[in-house]
Order: structure tokens, then C-alpha cells, then sequence
């Protein structure tokens, strides 16, 4: 018997087979759900921005930056108190949580190999990386809010920071571990200090790494809304007194989606529009722009 | 200059005059106090980092810390049965955290159910079926959902998806499933939009990119050998996957799984706009319920009574301790895993 006969035998071909055909239409069926779970992901995602775009354009107009919130009631206004707020709190969170955070990581990837207390240190990180952030909020409350008794800038800054420090330590030591060895023993060999191999040799190799995970960590805190309710909480007028009650984007949002004003909710669809192409925008570069240059 | 200090050294310490000696003297002397700053150096540069890595550790006792002590008057004053009390009366006084416990898990749970197929099937898209020009545009979509900010889901969910679904979905829900003897409850009652059931749907979507951005690690550690293997045996795709695949990365897969339940447990902003806010029990999906993390969103900007703010503060512990717990067995599993990943 050759091949050829081999296969006109119909209890050999695979096509008549019924086990074969089971196994066939199982695959199909696995396939076809699999590419239909990628199509809800990308539909949801593109349903929710879609839904900015139709939203919030109407509301996005230079008015918004231009006026501040409106009292209840009055016509127009726009949202300069909150972008300035959200700004300023986002900005000196990022300068709090970046040197916090690249030394933490520097000492988790020096010292942290088999070291009891970095592997305690990088486990916490890691949970606080998913902790809720509203207890965030919750302990800054409890800690400086309760004791100075009165909402402020400051105190938003605080909990923001503390969403933000583990972000940059979690990339900063990945990124640092991923430096090579010949490279710091060759600086070690020229005599260096531990500390210049550190900062100048190992953490410039992993810079732009570096500088990604400051990226995420500000796309996590642009749009953080819960910890910031009980912390810089609101201000209708334009003020940058970072020791008062602060006008932020998200609780703005927050405030003005649940209202019943047609104006203010156009304002809110305004400022989520905002915020949301803000944050990917900060996603796609940090995931583009900056990490082709590191070693990976 | 290495070369002649080295060489000096063993002459200096036998105490020979010239100049040559004394030229060299001076030049040790130098070297040993460079590498004496550099010793203090180094040192200092150790504890600056070990004191910035500790603060880490400081941040998660102090919160733990100052959750106890302001939950400390609600637990004193209703004991443990505060965790299984249905009861939240602000007006009386009354305080229980049974409502808020059962709303964040039913969400969490239904949260999972419908999140755990979707990102299965999209880390296996990522990993075995997508063309691989395509994987880097596809794999970053997931993550941008990952990347939207909560609010946002919260008003999408609450201004556009709802109606929606009270529209189109709910009704159907109700005289389908509805009409079943047991699971009927759960889906009867008055159809609103917003909900638990809504709730759970958004919360879905929102752990969705996490849970399948670890599956799609895990899945790229199974050596290639095992999977060329089955293929060379005849296996389809589905049967390595379901076969080869899963079973390999187990661990890893129910970590994913546990990592978006923590981030489930704790997600606030999003629920707060679904989940109705009401403080009641219902056996009916549909119905408006609270979680721990919207209670807390909802009242304690407001709430001027100190028991009911103590009574929140042992919310916020009790979810605090849930997502510690869940979050850490996540990691411990997630650990293994990148230990496979190392002995490959």
C-alpha cells in the first residue's frame, strides 16, 4: 500500500475522523473566543474615548482655561482654578516622590540581593503599588489634615506623593538591575566609590528607564480622584495657597459630574476629556519615546 | 603613581629617611585619606538609601497605625460583631460593616467572573495568535485601559453605560435568568441601570488589562521546546494552550487573577458612580448597594459624629486588611513563577 492510498482510505483521512473533528472545532471555537475578547477590550476602549471626544469637545473651549469654576446656578465659567491646582499638586508631588524613590530603588539594587530587610522593603512596595488609594487619603487625613484642621494643598500633595514613591521605586530598581556587571566593575576598578558607580555609572546607564517610571508614576496620580476628597478637597476660587482647600481637576470633575447643572456637567465631561487624553498621552510616551533606550 | 605608592608603602612603615621616602610618604598619606573619605562616603551613601528605602516600610506601619487607632472607638463600642452587623444608621448611631463587606465583595467577585475569561482570551491573543507586528499597538491598548483614569470609568459608567444596560441588557437578564428558581433572585427587582450587578460589569473592564498583562508575562515563560513539542505531536493551539500553557503557568495565572482581585477591592471612584449608595442588603443584582471604599468616598468628608467617623476608619481597616492579604498571597504566587522563569 503507497501513501496515495493511504489517504483515499477514508479511516485515515483526518477531515472524516470524528475525534480529529472535535478537536478541530474546539480549536475554532477557542480561537474565535480569544479574538472576540480582544475586540471587547478594544471596543470598551474605544467607546469610552469616543465618548470624551463627543462629550467633552463641546465643553473644551478657551473659556475653560481662561475662567474659574462657576458659583451654582451662574452661567459659564471654566476650570483655571482646578488646572492650576491639579498642576501645581501633581508637580510638587513628582519633585517629592522622584528623589524619594530613585534613592529607595538605588538601595533596593546595591544592597538589596540578599539583604532580609531590602526583600521586606521591595514586597511592601509592591503592595502599596496596588494598595487603595482612598485609605491613602484616609491616613493623610488622619495624620495632617486632623492635627492642622483644615484641608489644604499640601496635605494632597502628601497623599499623592505617597501613591507616586512606589511607582518610581519599583522601575527605578528594575531598570537598575538590568545595568550589566562588567560596567560597574570596570568603573570599580578605576577606583571609584560605591556611591559615584551608583549614581553616575549605574543610574545614567538606566536614565531614560529612570525617567519612564517618573512618567507612569505621573499618569497614576494625574487622575487620582478618592484620596484627594479628604485631602486638598475643593476651592470654588482661584487660589494657589497650597495651605488652603485647593481646586483640582478630579474632585472638580467628581463634584460637577453628580450635579444637576446641564453646564456644569459639560464642564466635567470638559476637564474628564482633559484628563484622560493627559494621562495616555503620558502612557504612550513613557511607553515609546523612552524605553527604546533601555537595555532590555 | 599607583605603581610608586605601592611600592613606597612597606618602605614608609620601616620609618627610612630621604626624599624620596618623604615624597612618597606624603603621597600614601593622601591615598589613605581619599580612600578614608571614600570609606565615610560610601557609608553615608548606604544609609541615605537604606533610610529613603525604609520610609517605605514607615508609610505602611504608620497606615496601619492610624487606621487602628481611629477605628479603635467603633470597635470598642460594638465589639467584633461590627464585621457582621447589617446595620448603618448614622441618624441612631448604629454602625455595621456587614453591607459595605458584602457590596465590595459581590463587585470584586463578579468583577472577577467575567474579567478572568476576557483576559485569558486576550493574553492568548497576545501570545499565540496575533501577527507579530501587531502585538506591540494591540498589547498597548490593553494597557491604556489600564491607564484610564478611575473617575472617568465612573462617569462613562454611569452617564453612558447604564441607561444602556437598564435599556437593553437588564430586561433581558430579568426574563431569562430571572425566571430560574434559585438564581432568579438575584436578578429580579426593579431595573435602574446602576447597581451591583453594573457595578461588577465596570469593574470588570477596569482590572481586565491587569490581570492580562501578567497572564500574557506568564505565558511568554513556557519554554518554547515544551510547546514545539505538543505541536510536533499534533496538538492544535487550544489543546497547547489548555494542555501545555496553563497548566505550566498556574501559579502565575491564578497571581494575575488575585492582583486584579486586590485592585477590585479597593477601586473607589468608579463604584461610587454605579453602585447606587444605598445602605441596604438585597438579594437582587440589580439593586443599589455600597462598598466599603464608596461608604467611605460618600461619608467621611461629611460625617461630624466621631463614631461614624471611627466607624469608617474601621471600614477603611477592614478593606485595608482584605487587599494586604489578597495582594500579598498574589505576590508570593507571582514569585514562583519568575523563579521558573529563572531556571528555564
Amino acid at each position: 500500500m503507497n501513501d496515495a492510498a493511504m489517504v483515499k482510505n477514508p479511516a485515515n483521512d483526518p477531515a472524516r475522523n470524528p475525534v480529529y473533528r472535535k478537536r478541530l472545532l474546539m480549536h475554532r471555537i477557542g480561537i474565535v473566543l480569544s479574538v472576540l475578547a480582544m475586540a471587547v477590550g478594544l471596543i470598551v476602549l474605544l467607546w469610552i474615548l469616543g465618548t470624551l471626544l463627543v462629550k467633552g469637545l463641546g465643553g473644551l473651549s478657551a473659556n475653560m482655561f481662561l475662567h474659574d469654576t462657576p458659583a451654582p446656578g451662574s452661567e459659564g465659567g471654566g476650570l483655571r482654578n482646578a488646572i492650576l491646582g491639579s498642576l501645581m499638586m501633581v508637580g510638587l508631588s513628582t519633585l517629592v516622590s522622584t528623589p524619594i524613590g530613585i534613592l529607595a530603588g538605588i538601595y533596593l539594587a546595591e544592597y538589596g540581593e540578599r539583604n532580609k530587610f531590602a526583600q521586606v522593603t521591595r514586597f511592601v512596595t509592591d503592595i502599596m503599588l496596588s494598595a487603595p488609594s482612598i485609605v491613602i487619603g484616609l491616613f493623610v487625613y488622619a495624620l495632617y489634615v486632623a492635627h492642622v484642621k483644615h484641608f489644604s494643598g499640601y496635605a494632597g500633595t502628601i497623599a499623592l506623593s505617597l501613591i507616586a514613591v512606589p511607582v518610581v521605586v519599583r522601575t527605578t530598581d528594575n531598570m537598575l538591575r538590568l545595568v550589566p556587571n562588567s560596567l560597574l566593575e570596570a568603573a570599580f576598578a578605576l577606583g571609584a566609590p560605591r556611591w559615584k558607580v551608583a549614581t553616575m555609572v549605574r543610574l545614567r546607564a538606566v536614565r531614560a528607564g529612570v525617567i519612564t517610571g517618573i512618567l507612569l508614576a505621573l499618569a497614576r496620580i494625574a487622575g487620582e480622584t478618592a484620596p484627594l476628597l479628604f485631602t486638598a478637597l475643593n476651592n470654588q476660587f482661584f487660589s494657589a495657597d497650597m495651605n488652603a482647600p485647593l481646586a483640582n481637576l478630579p474632585v472638580v470633575i467628581y463634584q460637577f459630574a453628580m450635579s444637576p447643572y446641564d453646564d456644569w456637567r459639560a464642564l466635567a465631561w470638559g476637564g474628564a476629556l482633559l484628563v484622560t487624553f493627559s494621562v495616555l498621552l503620558l502612557n504612550i510616551l513613557s511607553r515609546t519615546v523612552f524605553s527604546q533606550k533601555t537595555p532590555r | 603613581m599607583s605603581v610608586h605608592s605601592s611600592v613606597a608603602i612597606p618602605d614608609a612603615a620601616t620609618g627610612s629617611e630621604g626624599p624620596d621616602q618623604a615624597e612618597a610618604h606624603a603621597q600614601t598619606a593622601a591615598l589613605r585619606k581619599t580612600m578614608r573619605n571614600q570609606r565615610a562616603q560610601d557609608f553615608i551613601f548606604h544609609k541615605l538609601t537604606m533610610l529613603f528605602a525604609a520610609s517605605v516600610l514607615v508609610v505602611l506601619l504608620g497606615i496601619i497605625v492610624s487606621l487602628a487607632i481611629g477605628a479603635a472607638p467603633a470597635f470598642k463600642t460594638f465589639g467584633p460583631g461590627f464585621i457582621t452587623t447589617v446595620d448603618w444608621d448614622p441618624v441612631n448611631e448604629h454602625f455595621g460593616a456587614a453591607i459595605a463587606i458584602v457590596g465590595t465583595l459581590v463587585t470584586s467577585f463578579i468583577a472577577l467572573l467575567i474579567a478572568f475569561p476576557i483576559s485569558f482570551g486576550i493574553a492568548l491573543f497576545l501570545t499565540e495568535i496575533c501577527p507579530v507586528w501587531l502585538r506591540r499597538p494591540m498589547g498597548m491598548a490593553v494597557e491604556l485601559l489600564a491607564g484610564v483614569p478611575s473617575i472617568i470609568y465612573g462617569m462613562w459608567g454611569l452617564f453612558v453605560f447604564a441607561p444602556l444596560f437598564a435599556d437593553h441588557v437588564q430586561p433581558v437578564l430579568k426574563s431569562t435568568l430571572g425566571a430560574l428558581p434559585i438564581i432568579g433572585k438575584l436578578f429580579s427587582g426593579p431595573i435602574m441601570g446602576i447597581g451591583i450587578l453594573t457595578a461588577g460589569l465596570i469593574l470588570a473592564v477596569m482590572i481586565i488589562p491587569f490581570i492580562s498583562s501578567v497572564m500574557r508575562d506568564v505565558f511568554e515563560v513556557v519554554p518554547q521546546v515544551l510547546k514545539e513539542s505538543a505541536y510536533g505531536l499534533g496538538c492544535t493551539k487550544w489543546e497547547v494552550v489548555r494542555k501545555i500553557v496553563l497548566p505550566y503557568t498556574r501559579t502565575g495565572v491564578v497571581g494575575g487573577v488575585m492582583l486584579g482581585l486586590g485592585r477590585a477591592l479597593g477601586e473607589t471612584m468608579a463604584v461610587t458612580f454605579v453602585i447606587g449608595n444605598a445602605n441596604e442588603l438585597s438579594w437582587s443584582l440589580f439593586a443599589a448597594g455600597n462598598s466599603i471604599s464608596s461608604t467611605l468616598a460618600n461619608e467621611f468628608a461629611e460625617a461630624a459624629n466621631p463614631l461614624h467617623v471611627s466607624s469608617l476608619f474601621a471600614l477603611a481597616l477592614i478593606l485595608f486588611a482584605i487587599t494586604f492579604i489578597v495582594l500579598s498571597a498574589a505576590k508570593i504566587m507571582l514569585a514562583g513563577m519568575s523563579r521558573k522563569e529563572g531556571t528555564k
